[in-house]
């Protein structure tokens, strides 16, 4: 027994020596993330989660480390000191909610470098960062518009804020480009992570003849209700096509591992400056997925083009002319709808059945 | 709205007033017999998880249902030895209940999150019933689970007002101390219906991640217990009553989306709001008659009893 301990001590000792040695060497950049769902939501807080992972394996001089099921507010901030106490220097917020604590931490603590998701509060040491999701979002819709039969297409939203509406009416574009008879229709679940809720809105989508369900909440439960009823889904966050090959005709995908990996390069290198970032297809911080097993090389073909001619700038989602789904011009004709006005988007396009709540 | 998406939409309806009706039945026997259990949405929370997990595991819905059901009835023990054996606080217990199976689940369920399951019930379509133009399509085409909840619902109208259980139930909820000069063993039948009420609790959240979500998700019951005490009132004890309010209810969710999908200009909001809406209007209204028809709670609903006092 004795022997024992003493084998124990002696390799407590090993084991805390050489943890002394490598923190007294160690100068890695250390970044912390915060997830508002579970790491394995299968949506968006994973798809954060994968960018993490990437950036760990891509980027040798980085330690990271993660929070998930995060509040928004007060328990948010706690967790950010929490952090930066054990030395982490920089922190990357993945939801909107996080907005306003990280802009208040970042005031405590200018050697911190803040990264925040979605946002707009910017500070000298912090920075935002997000996708021009939209560009993938018209090219999945032109698969849905290509695809229906019944042109009735479901779309399940979280929240009616810019960044959806963005979503919903690029994705109406790309729809009515190719089939001008398409309607889609809105479902708000107000949340963003809901499975039951996500599923209701899908059946009830189902039960009113619609054959192509689109998602922008976070779970895949609105795919599992598609597959059942034996209707198409365009997928969300994350590529789900070998879950679901014959369901899904392709999916919006995040890649933020792009993006950690330039912002940790730029810190390492010393030229991170605090920058509104809005990145796309071009950059490659959003794509379009696998497609499904049933869609024609005739569509494959139509979207592929169409997507050179975004990275190359030939084409923009929002050129006018757009009319509003009540019969308003929005965009002139020769005209393009600005970054300013694409970040407060408060109106549907023509084609889109549902209702944005007034402030 | 054509026909079609009508009867869809309800059958919807019927799938998630199932998921009510269970807990409303259990939470009416248990308050017959005088134990309050404001537990039903942890137990539900509970029976839904242990529910997801075995199925998952087994690849089994109807293991995994008996799973939630038994787990559901095993939590209402906890309530039934603090409210009937040690005789405590059936309010505070009850509130614990709730908080425990919330805490619970939520810490054992963190890494079943995000799994779905490959099998759930198959709808069976009734031979004959299912003909019967627009109800057979919306009551008589569903799964199992469902029709098993017509059969508790009668059965238990059934046991309740016309067997001796269900005059000895009545009697130890109304007058314990009477019942037990009868010969009644009032300990006894409080346990049996505080855990028949936990039962069906399991049930109904068995139900919910199995055969109507099917995921797994914390607090996935979203205050379906508190919906299905409040339909206790509103069905004023009768488990016949149970079955209109659990669909009324499960109409209400269905329509919310409904409306949404037809592009109403009514926020979504406020449509969110709807299920919770009602329940206090039903509530109100539901007392009125309580109050006009001279019906009422249990007599001894709440207290606690003591075979030693005198």
């Amino acid at each position: 027994m004795k022997q024992f301990f003493g084998l124990l001590l002696v390799v407590f000792i090993v084991l805390f020596g050489f943890s002394g040695i490598s923190n007294a060497t160690d100068n890695k950049i250390k970044a912390a993330f915060l997830y508002v769902g579970p790491h394995n939501d299968g949506g968006w807080s994973q798809s954060h989660d994968e960018g993490r992972i990437y950036l760990q394996k891509h980027v040798p001089y980085v330690d990271t480390a993660y929070s998930e099921t995060v509040p928004e507010g007060a328990p948010c901030e706690k967790i950010i000191r929490d952090y930066i106490h054990k030395g982490y220097k920089v922190i990357f917020g993945t939801s909107f909610g996080f907005m306003d604590s990280m802009y208040n931490v970042a005031k405590d603590y200018p050697d911190v470098i803040f990264e925040h998701c979605s946002g707009y509060k910017t500070r000298k040491n912090m920075g935002t960062y997000f996708g021009r999701m939209y560009q993938a979002d018209y090219l999945s819709g032109i698969v849905a518009g290509m695809m229906t039969k019944t042109n009735y297409i479901g779309f399940v939203a979280p929240f009616p804020i810019p960044e959806v509406i963005r979503e919903i009416n690029s994705f109406t574009i790309g729809a009515r480009e190719v089939n001008p008879k398409v309607e889609v229709h809105v479902i708000w679940t107000n949340s963003w992570f809901n499975p039951v809720k996500e599923r209701s809105a899908a059946n009830t989508f189902i039960a009113n003849k619609a054959d192509i369900i689109a998602s922008g909440c976070d779970s895949p439960a609105s795919i599992e209700g598609a597959k059942k009823a034996h209707i198409y889904a365009i997928g969300y966050d994350r590529d789900n096509h070998d879950k679901f090959p014959k369901t899904i005709l392709t999916s919006r995908i995040w890649h933020w591992g792009v993006f950690y990996t330039k912002a940790i390069e730029e810190i390492k290198k010393g030229t991170w400056k605090s920058e509104q970032y809005w990145g796309g297809l071009k950059d490659g911080i959003v794509s379009l997925g696998k497609f499904g097993d049933t869609v024609p090389e005739k569509v494959k073909k139509y979207v592929l083009k169409r997507q050179k001619e975004i990275i190359d700038g030939k084409f923009k989602v929002f050129a006018g002319p757009i009319y509003d789904n009540k019969g308003k011009l929005r965009v002139k004709k020769g005209e393009e709808l600005s970054d300013k006005d694409k970040l407060s988007m408060q109106w549907f396009v023509k084609g889109v059945v549902g209702t944005i709540p007034n402030k | 709205m054509s026909e079609a998406v009508l009867i869809l939409l309800l059958s919807n309806a019927v799938k998630a007033g199932t998921i009510l009706l269970y807990p409303t039945i259990g939470e009416i026997f248990s308050e017959r017999a005088g134990i309050l259990n404001l537990g039903v949405e942890g137990m539900m929370l509970i029976g839904a998880f242990f529910g997801f997990m075995i199925t998952h595991i087994t690849h089994n819905p109807y293991l995994g249902f008996l799973a939630g059901v038994m787990a559901g009835g095993l939590a209402s023990l906890i309530h039934a030895f603090i409210s009937i054996t040690l005789r405590g606080n059936q309010i505070v217990s009850g509130l614990a209940l709730t908080i425990f199976g919330a805490g619970f689940t939520t810490f054992y369920g963190q890494q079943w999150i995000n799994m779905n399951l490959e099998v759930s019930f198959s709808p069976i379509a009734l031979p004959i019933l299912s003909s019967i133009p627009f109800i057979g399509d919306i009551l008589f085409k569903q799964d199992i689970i469902v029709y098993l909840s017509y059969i508790t619902a009668l059965v238990m109208w059934f046991v309740l007002y016309k067997t001796t259980i269900g005059i000895n139930l009545r009697a130890v909820g109304e007058n314990a101390k009477a019942s037990n000069a009868m010969g009644v063993s009032v300990y006894k039948v409080r346990y049996f219906w505080t855990f028949f009420g936990g039962l069906m609790a399991g049930a109904g959240g068995a139900y919910l991640t199995i055969g109507y979500a099917p995921f797994w998700l914390d607090g996935i019951t979203a205050g379906r217990g508190w919906i299905a005490i409040a339909l206790v009132i509103f069905a004023m004890w009768d488990p016949l009553k149970a079955v209109l309010g659990a669909y009324l209810f499960g109409s209400i969710n269905a329509l919310q989306f409904q409306l949404q999908a037809g592009g109403t200009t009514i926020p979504s909001a406020i449509l969110n709001m709807l299920p919770y809406l009602v329940t206090f209007i039903a509530i109100v209204i539901s007392s009125i008659i309580v109050k006009a028809k001279h019906i009422r709670p249990p007599r001894e609903l709440g207290i606690p009893y003591s075979r030693e006092e005198k």
